[in-house]
């Protein structure tokens, strides 16, 4: 926020490793802007744990730098960096009342008692947790704790608060309701949220910008409308939703659109990505939700129907195109739908703009 | 379904609850059979026994049984009074009569105990009882001097008393006189209040002394990885592998003054050769092999729980900006009170009864109420004072128990 | 502690050694050294000559086990061998089997048993086999010109270094008197008023500070030969032993020895009886207990029996007459444990004796 703009949080050419070969993090250069929320979201191993647990100080970076509010934090312990945390397993102390633990941030910074309970009494009520006062942890919830677990974190009103998979023990129902309620808090408060998840609609739902890992590499740093838009590789596009297939040799390129031949020699057009020179293969990437039962779009392919699997407001078609059998139609439940049969040939199209095309490095 | 209001009924017509309890009783019942076995073992091998003998402490038949007659005749007996000759003549009556079912033995030594010198007192006089003729008492003062003794009768009286209070009293040092007062012991023959007193001593000392040396061990081993903290666990249960006896012996080669501690500290220079230090055979030993031996019962529950508390709490603790002290002392050590807790006690109930090892090492300062129990048991076959010290000693237990679950909770405790 | 182990007679073949069948009696004595010198003596020449099997057991003396045996009516020994006190003591508590003793074998020099048996070794349920003693005894290459008399082994200025003392006021008492003056026959004499008893407290006081104190035999030579004390009182078999078996350069100072017997007994309700008795006439007759003497320095109980006693069972050279309690070099000033005064003041003095030493 500084003139240049620097981010609140840096992460300049940051790598680690445990044993001393293996990198588990490899040259991270990341900034997070104040207020923003930020998902680190990737497969387990993928290193987004490790730099959390890094900005948090319970891990050091074995190269690079750290910056919080343009200082170094390299040299700081964790107990001063006054970041706010959560925990996967809540980390609320059990032998201490949801009052005392609330209290606990509180007093060993010092802060006196009536100030303290007024602190208290408010981010209770921000996580409309106020009548739990005097409850043990044990005699919460699951959801209950997670919130407790969340005004514990905020009530020193630190500036950036870290979330390791908060929600990841909570059942489906309740996830997707606290992903609104996390949601809501943080623009309620507009303190800077760095979360981490390995689930994709939880970082869609929640983030400003989302940046996935893999193997110790931000893959792409986007918001989520472009993470899912437009993958910057074939890992995002296959990491981030669901999606179609198709891999074919590239003829020629000209103005950002690369045309390929499929394996049953059928022509095929997309938008290059990060494909690769005329005669290499390259990954055709097309969401199952853009590609149409019909002919009208630019780009048509002759499709068998394989499997319908129905499921309410659509239907969920697996089809044989090309030669990818596991190519994936969703027809919005209407009277289009009851024609279709299994084993019966038909036409699938899509626009030019939604198929990209991609490596095939994955 | 049903909207009655008072009662459920399901569709038989009886009554839920009724229907409840009937299979709530079946599944108790069940749970009972189960464990019956157990509780018929425990209830024949394990309290009867433990009752039987600690009802010795305060119930003392064998005089009342074996001299009926002069139990009967001391019972008006004021204490003071020199007794009379209705009383001596019922005495040799039961005299002749033990001498004869040769019960005197037991008889003497039952009052013995109350008076030193009477066992041959009785077993010489029984001797030569059916040749006494009236007046008797004057046959029996003639036969011994010691029964012109008041003391001679005030025994036998408190030894006729078969609820006796006289081996409660002894185990803490009291005694009963005939005038039904409760006084001390001589000065120089008490010593049970004195060994329950250092018998504390030094198992709160051992306790303490294991939780200061246990806990950063089993911190440590929760804290690393599991092989390595296998390998440690293997470490701290080694000594489970020998005996008990092969642990003290090998203690007394190394604090022994010419052992291999001693030796060192010559060695080095910290104590001249014609000094060295005392380290067995006194109350030092003791701690040092005790504390030794009950180690791995403070770390394993200690262990138990630091392992099953996850780092995201101390974790926890840091990001909300504690210290690395008060991180431990607010939220980690109270966390592992469960543990300690269970350690402390485990170890220091082992340790209040605790036996093979102070009498090996312990020297004369170093010797616990158990050895005198055992001694009791044993050696002098007292077993009624050996029950009333056991009880005491009992008692002690239920009340650091009670002290336990006032302060900690006794649902607290978690052993692993 | 109970090491069972059971010997099987030159007759059985090894086939039946794990059946103890009927024609097996269950000897209980204290191990060691002595159990083996039992072993050797009694039990093998009875085996060989009656074909029964012997079961020996070993425990720690007292009548605790007895007492526990005969009080529950399941006896599982046949013999065991006890203190004289504990003899008397059971005896008149009725755990014990009288003894008739008329029944006992004569001596090889056809005396009547009665009058073959030292004083004090035929008590109404017991028949004693040896006469042993509490001695004090010193490591010679350590101290060349060692203690010769009680008095010495009281005197830490003349001869400094810790001492080694039997946990028990018996023999202690004794020797401290002893070694302040009294003599031997007087000992009891004083020690039955409360001016004896605190005269030998009082005695014992001196040497308080420097006292190693031990409860098993075994100690004592372990005791002298890790140099944790200068010298020690033991009971003479076990420092003849050491010095006879393994060579220590251990000397016995035989002034003011209090000696001892150890008694066969049969617990109330032994299961074999009959054969229990009949070991124990075997095993009390002259040649037997003369033999016994060859492998300990313990005294047989037979006067028939000492003109027998001739060498340790494998030196030739080294005659067993010297090394018993009751040689006329060693027996002069010998102090002969009185059973009657400590039945009687046992308790009184023991207790006053622990709370002496927890002080």
């Amino acid at each position: 926020m500084k003139e240049k703009r620097e981010g609140f949080v840096v992460f300049e050419n940051v790598q680690k490793t445990y044993d001393g070969n293996e990198l588990v993090v490899k040259n991270l250069n990341l900034e997070i802007f104040k207020g923003e929320f930020l998902t680190m979201l990737g497969p387990s191993g993928s290193g987004k744990t490790t730099c959390l647990m890094m900005l948090a100080g319970f891990e050091s970076s074995t190269h690079g730098e750290i910056r919080l509010g343009s200082k170094p934090i390299g040299n700081i312990p964790p107990h001063k960096r006054g970041i706010g945390m959560v925990f996967q397993n809540y980390a609320l102390f059990p032998h201490m009342s949801v009052g005392e633990n609330l209290a606990f941030p509180l007093e060993v910074r010092k802060i006196g008692k009536s100030f303290r309970e007024e602190k208290i009494k408010r981010v209770l009520e921000i996580v409309k947790m106020t009548d739990f006062i005097n409850r043990r942890p044990a005699q919460l919830s699951g959801g209950q704790q997670q919130r407790i677990a969340l005004a514990r974190s905020l009530v020193f009103e630190p500036e950036l608060v870290l979330m390791d998979e908060p929600l990841g023990a909570l059942d489906k129902q309740l996830r997707e309701h606290m992903q609104y309620e996390i949601k809501h808090i943080h623009e309620q408060l507009g303190v800077t949220v760095v979360y981490v998840t390995h689930d994709q609609s939880e970082a869609l739902t929640m983030s400003d910008r989302v940046a996935v890992f893999n193997e110790g590499v931000v893959q792409q740093l986007d918001t989520p409308v472009n993470i899912y838009e437009k993958p910057l590789n074939s890992f995002v596009a296959q990491f981030i939703g669901e999606n179609n297939k198709l891999v074919g040799t590239i003829i020629k390129e000209s103005k950002g659109v690369v045309q390929a031949k499929l394996r049953n020699s059928k022509q095929i057009k997309g938008i290059r990505v990060n494909s690769g020179k005329e005669g290499t293969d390259a990954l055709f990437s097309i969401r199952p939700e853009r590609v149409f039962l019909d002919k009208k779009n630019s780009e048509s392919i002759e499709a068998q129907v394989l499997e319908l699997i129905y499921l309410g407001d659509h239907v969920r078609c697996r089809m044989k195109v090309a030669d990818n059998e596991d190519f994936i139609l969703k027809i919005p439940n209407s009277s289009q739908t009851t024609s279709l049969r299994v084993g019966q040939k038909t036409q699938v199209s899509w626009r030019v703009e939604d198929c990209r095309a991609l490596d095939l490095a994955n | 379904m049903n909207n009655f209001t008072e009662e459920n009924f399901s569709s038989d017509g009886v009554s839920l609850k009724k229907k409840l309890r009937r299979s709530l009783f079946k599944s108790k019942m069940r749970a009972f059979f189960l464990v019956l076995p157990l509780l018929a073992f425990l209830a024949i091998f394990f309290v009867i026994p433990i009752i039987n003998l600690l009802s010795q402490s305060f119930l003392d038949f064998r005089y009342a049984t074996l001299m009926p007659g002069s139990t009967q005749a001391l019972k008006d007996w004021d204490g003071k009074s020199f007794p009379t000759e209705e009383i001596a003549k019922a005495m040799v009556i039961d005299l002749i009569q033990a001498k004869k079912n040769k019960t005197i033995g037991k008889v003497a030594t039952r009052v013995n105990r109350e008076l030193s010198g009477t066992r041959s007192l009785f077993t010489k006089t029984a001797r030569a009882a059916n040749k006494m003729e009236a007046p008797y008492m004057e046959a029996l003062i003639k036969k011994d001097k010691k029964w012109e003794n008041l003391k001679t009768w005030q025994a036998i009286k408190i030894s006729s008393m078969a609820v006796t209070p006289s081996y409660l009293l002894a185990a803490v040092d009291r005694k009963y006189t005939a005038e039904g007062e409760i006084i001390q012991q001589d000065e120089n023959r008490r010593i049970h209040v004195t060994l329950f007193l250092r018998t504390i001593e030094i198992s709160v000392i051992v306790t303490l002394a294991t939780l200061l040396l246990g806990y950063p061990v089993a911190f440590l081993m929760a804290s690393l990885p599991l092989r390595t903290s296998n390998l440690l666990l293997i470490l701290v249960l080694l000594p489970f592998w020998t005996s008990l006896l092969v642990r003290t012996t090998a203690w007394i080669a190394m604090l022994q003054s010419s052992g291999v501690v001693n030796d060192l500290l010559v060695f080095l220079g910290v104590t001249a050769d014609d000094a060295r230090f005392s380290l067995i055979y006194n109350k030092t030993g003791t701690l040092i092999a005790m504390t030794h031996i009950l180690l791995p019962f403070m770390i394993l529950p200690i262990y138990s729980v630091m392992k099953t508390i996850s780092p995201s709490f101390v974790m926890a603790a840091k990001s909300m900006g504690a210290t690395n002290w008060t991180a431990f002392w607010r939220v980690y050590f109270p966390m592992t009170i469960p543990g300690v807790g269970a350690g402390a006690i485990l170890v220091f109930i082992l340790a209040i009864g605790y036996y093979i090892t102070p009498a090996l090492v312990g020297g004369q300062d170093g010797q616990m109420i158990s050895n005198i129990i055992d001694f009791h048991m044993r050696s002098s076959l007292n077993w009624n004072l050996a029950a009333a010290l056991g009880l005491v000693l009992l008692i002690f237990i239920l009340f650091f128990f009670w002290l336990y679950d006032r302060f900690v909770g006794i649902d607290n405790m978690k052993l692993g | 502690m109970k090491l069972k182990n059971i010997l099987i007679g030159a007759f059985v073949g090894a086939g039946l050694a794990t059946s103890v069948t009927a024609g097996s009696i269950t000897v209980v004595s204290w191990g060691g050294a002595y159990t083996k010198s039992q072993v050797e003596a009694y039990h093998k020449p009875w085996m060989t000559k009656t074909g029964h099997q012997v079961v020996s057991e070993d425990y720690n003396g007292g009548l605790a086990e007895v007492k526990a045996q005969v009080d529950a009516g399941n006896v599982t020994w046949d013999l065991v061998d006890v203190e004289k006190s504990d003899a008397v003591k059971g005896c008149d508590e009725g755990l014990l089997e009288t003894i008739d003793h008329g029944s006992l074998p004569k001596g090889a020099d056809g005396s009547v048993a009665t009058s073959d048996f030292i004083d004090g070794a035929l008590t109404e349920c017991a028949v004693a086999n040896i006469v042993w003693s509490t001695i004090f005894a010193y490591d010679k290459s350590k101290m060349s010109n060692g203690p010769k008399t009680i008095k010495d082994f009281f005197d830490t200025s003349k001869f400094p270094g810790k001492r080694g003392l039997r946990k028990s006021p018996k023999a202690n008492l004794e020797m401290a008197l002893a070694a302040d003056g009294v003599a031997a026959g007087d000992v009891y004499k004083v020690l039955g008023t409360a001016a004896g008893v605190d005269r030998a407290f009082k005695k014992l006081d001196t040497i308080k500070d420097s006292v190693v104190w031990w409860e098993a035999g075994a100690q004592p030579p372990q005791l002298l030969a890790d140099g944790e004390v200068a010298m020690t009182t033991a009971y003479n078999g076990r420092i003849f032993n050491a010095f006879a078996g393994e060579g220590k350069p251990f000397e016995i100072v035989w002034d003011a020895q209090v000696f001892d017997m150890d008694l066969w007994v049969i617990p109330k309700g032994a299961p074999n009886k009959d054969l229990a008795m009949d070991f124990l006439k075997f095993s009390t007759a002259t040649e037997q207990l003369a033999g016994q003497a060859s492998w300990i320095s313990y005294g047989p109980a037979r006067k028939s029996s000492a003109p027998l006693v001739a060498s340790y069972h494998n030196k030739p050279s080294l005659k067993m007459g010297p090394h018993m309690p009751t040689a006329p070099e060693n027996f002069k000033t010998a102090i002969a444990n009185d059973f009657e005064f400590w039945a009687d003041n046992g308790d009184e003095l023991t207790e006053r004796f622990n709370s002496w030493l927890a002080k």
